[in-house]
């Protein structure tokens, strides 16, 4: 329980870091009575009705299996890939339904990036894990290719790493710079919302380190929706964050408020964790 | 430690000693490295077996000069120990023999001694009692001949055409030997060129004569067969018969100028014979050659066994076309059955939704490996050769009916029925590679808005590559071995002509062709001359499993280069 147990003066100073700007930022992500269905009898997600906002940082928290993944997953569509799942609701990015028949889903995940729990590259040169969704869009000359390869390269921090080494192997890479490589791949086609589901669940505190630099520095482009365990995490990084639980959202607001003073109760136990 | 205790335990009492032992695991291990062994024991010993069969029949024995003397008669005799048996005196007694010895057991001697045109059979068995003082002469003459099997015999002299005769008796027997492997030399190379000529432009112009006649049928059946198309046949017929008229005079001088020259030798028996040059292949004296000298003449022995066609029913000579026709079949196989197999395991893996139709469906597919192979062989006659072969002559080979082109077995619907034979196969592998793929990398490349269709072609088949490369190994092995069902699909006995030539369209898919399977089977049942054969069989056998094995060493390699390259995501 000692682990669980938070330390709110830490929290304070770490979150001076990431203080919001003035500005009250606009909606990219609206979640309008969001029910998911994983078959007749199991749903997933309960009446979720969430704004996200642009060029924030939010973050999902929760105890295990509260449905936190499903409802990332539901933003770039990844749930379709499941047999026999539906979905009720609205969910609109920039006030367009993505769940509206005539959306291309491809298009619609090439807006919406996702980097996984796992690090996942291609088993192909690190030059060609960045290059990949170019080619898929058809984009092969090389001129266009060097220059976005390295220009996500060093938006995820790794261009130094590996400028030597473009051609090698990605499998050759450790945990940390495998899960960097990814959030530049996932960067290169310029997504608008970058869905990041766990992403330093699988590393070591350096690495975790790294990757939470990189979303501090991203979310000047890119709204970001991060789904930890850690609740340290959620709170170092984000700048709003949901508390899920069973399904249902119990409490969204500012990291700020939301750690210090919590409006339910079920809140407040779980981030003094109390259960969880 | 554990074991000095369990051997304490042993020494003082012997039940839970037992015991101990037996839990401790140890018999098992023994087991199981007594099964491996056997193994080992089993591969290493088939191999070696054939190979020293097999290999040894290159090597150019010495020959043996011998008088036997039984029953007060006595005669002389050359030859080759091919073999030496032990055999009971009782058995030799009862098949008629009067044995002069009194052990149990007598030593027996097959001996080839070639000859067949002047002794009638070429090898003898003999009884080692017979034998008075056993002689190497190094003066004595092997001849491999292209006809008639070996010689064995005495050099007595040499008769170039227009020249005057050598004889050892007057010019010695250096200068005569010397005499005959010039004219030998001369001769091969005459010979090279007949042969040259025969398959090449003969062969060609024959091809000609017949494209020109299924032509003039063609247009007969379309009722275009006027006089002007008629002429114009006419006038390439009579060109093309021009240069075969060319030809032939030419092979008719250079067969003439080789047929008079002639040897003559002395045989065992004192009989004087004398041969036609033009049927040598090559001639040594193997009592007098050293061991290099022995090792060159096996090199190029064995080197006529790997590159030439076979001659005498298949009894001496190579085996080429049979190794060319085996490769060439199984590359043909291997070019359908992956796409084929590729296809449909992606399709059962990746799109159809795991029901109960596709759970038949993949028994069905792993029960059709079990299948006996000639049941596809009578397959492939039923439904390639007589229904789709049939349809496909009826369609665009009408000129050449009544005379079936893809109606009669040949090498496409031999690949084919192997390709049918080891689907299943290739599709099980593929299926296991594509299902060890982790779901996250798939995801990870639909998540960058890739299509399932572009996920699948740049992720997933790539990484599953290596399964495929396994899928085509076990179909590389199961084809190359198979025989059964070929010999109703295109392999025959001896094929004219490779299957892959310099005539249009260069690969013949509708042509038989030969197969190291049935060469084997051929050459080891069906031969008329057992004793020369076998020694073939082996070495037949031997380089079907050399081939085989450097097949799939190929295929390992390249997947275990695919396997580097994909390797997967666990660390």
């Amino acid at each position: 329980m000692q682990t669980h147990a938070l330390d709110i003066q830490a929290l304070k100073r770490d979150q001076t870091r990431s203080a919001s700007p003035a500005a009250p930022a606009a909606t990219s992500l609206r979640m309008e009575n969001l029910n998911l269905f994983y078959n007749q009898r199991s749903q997933a997600l309960f009446d979720i009705n969430l704004e996200i906002p642009r060029q924030r940082v939010t973050a999902f928290i929760g105890p295990s299996g509260c449905g936190k993944s499903s409802l990332l997953r539901c933003i770039n569509r990844m749930n379709d890939l499941v047999d026999g799942c539906r979905i009720e609701g609205r969910l609109l990015l920039d006030d367009e339904d993505i769940y509206d028949r005539r959306v291309d889903v491809a298009a619609l995940r090439r807006r919406v990036g996702m980097v996984f729990q796992k690090p996942n590259p291609f088993p192909k040169s690190i030059y060609e894990n960045v290059a990949y969704g170019l080619r898929i869009q058809g984009i092969n000359k090389k001129r266009v290719l060097d220059e976005v390869v390295e220009r996500s390269l060093r938006a995820a921090a790794l261009w130094d790493e590996v400028k030597d080494r473009l051609h090698e192997s990605a499998l050759s890479l450790s945990g940390g710079q495998q899960q960097r490589l990814v959030i530049a791949r996932t960067i290169a086609v310029e997504p608008e919302v970058l869905l990041l589901d766990e992403p330093a669940s699988a590393l070591d505190p350096i690495s975790t380190l790294k990757i939470e630099e990189l979303i501090y520095e991203l979310k000047a482009r890119y709204t970001i929706v991060i789904v930890t365990h850690n609740m340290q995490q959620a709170a170092r990084v984000s700048d709003m964050t949901a508390f899920m639980y069973m399904g249902k959202l119990i409490e969204y607001d500012d990291t700020d408020t939301l750690f210090t003073n919590p409006e339910q109760k079920q809140t407040e136990d779980y981030i003094t964790g109390r259960y969880g | 430690m554990n074991k000095m205790i369990d051997e304490q335990e042993l020494h003082n009492d012997q039940a839970p000693g037992v015991k101990a032992w037996l839990r401790s695991g140890d018999p098992l291990i023994w087991l199981n490295g007594a099964a491996v062994s056997v193994c080992v024991i089993a591969v290493v010993g088939l191999l070696l077996l054939l190979a020293v069969r097999g290999l040894s029949h290159f090597w150019p024995a010495d020959v043996l000069a011998v008088t036997v003397s039984y029953q007060g008669q006595s005669r002389e005799l050359l030859g080759e120990v091919v073999e030496e048996v032990e055999v009971s005196g009782g058995q030799l007694r009862e098949a008629g023999f009067e044995l002069q010895g009194s052990g149990p057991f007598f030593q027996r001697t097959l001996l080839k001694q070639g000859n067949r045109d002047f002794l009638g059979t070429d090898f003898t068995w003999l009884i080692d009692e017979q034998f008075g003082a056993r002689r190497f002469p190094a003066d004595l003459l092997v001849v491999e001949r292209l006809e008639w099997g070996n010689f064995y015999g005495y050099l007595r002299g040499v008769n170039r055409l227009g020249e005057a005769p050598i004889t050892v008796a007057e010019q010695g027997e250096a200068t005569t030997l010397a005499a005959l492997q010039t004219l030998i030399a001369d001769t091969v190379a005459v010979r090279e060129e007949i042969d040259h000529i025969e398959q090449g432009a003969i062969g060609t112009i024959n091809y000609d004569l017949e494209r020109l006649r299924l032509r003039e049928r063609g247009l007969e059946l379309e009722g275009r067969l006027d006089a002007l198309a008629q002429a114009e046949l006419a006038s390439e017929r009579a060109e093309l018969e021009l240069r075969f008229r060319e030809l032939q005079d030419q092979l008719y001088v250079l067969y003439d100028s080789i047929k008079d020259h002639s040897y003559s030798a002395e045989l065992a028996d004192g009989r004087v014979v004398t041969l036609p040059i033009a049927k040598v292949v090559r001639a040594y004296q193997p009592n007098a050659m050293n061991v290099p000298a022995k090792m060159a003449m096996y090199g190029k022995r064995l080197w006529e066994f790997l590159s030439q066609p076979p001659r005498e029913a298949n009894t001496e000579g190579g085996i080429f076309p049979a190794m060319f026709g085996t490769v060439l079949m199984v590359i043909l196989m291997s070019i359908i059955v992956t796409p084929f197999g590729v296809v449909a395991a992606v399709y059962l893996r990746e799109y159809a939704s795991q029901g109960f139709v596709t759970r038949t469906i993949r028994v069905a597919v792993n029960n059709l490996a079990g299948v006996p192979s000639i049941v596809y062989g009578v397959f492939g006659l039923g439904f390639f050769v007589y229904f789709v072969g049939g349809e496909l002559d009826q369609l665009f080979f009408p000129a050449s009916l009544p005379r079936p082109t893809f109606g009669t077995p040949g090498l496409m619907w031999a690949s084919l029925t192997l390709a049918l034979l080891t689907l299943p196969v290739v599709i099980v592998a593929t299926e296991e590679g594509l299902a060890r793929i982790p779901s996250t990398v798939r995801e990870g490349s639909l998540a960058l808005g890739a299509t399932r269709a572009e996920t699948l072609w740049r992720v997933v088949l790539p990484m599953a590559s290596p399964a495929m490369m396994t899928g085509l190994i076990l179909a590389v092995a199961r084809a190359a071995g198979e025989v059964a069902p070929l010999m109703l699909v295109g392999v025959v006995k001896l094929a004219p002509t490779l299957p892959l030539d310099a005539n249009y369209p260069y690969l013949h898919l509708d042509q038989k062709f030969m197969h190291l399977g049935f060469h084997i089977y051929d050459v080891g049942f069906q031969s008329p001359n057992v004793e020369a054969a076998r020694p073939l069989v082996y070495a037949t056998a031997f380089l079907l499993v050399v081939i085989i094995a450097l097949l799939n060493l190929t295929a390992v390699s390249l997947r275990n280069r695919l396997r580097e390259r994909y390797k997967s995501l666990e660390h």
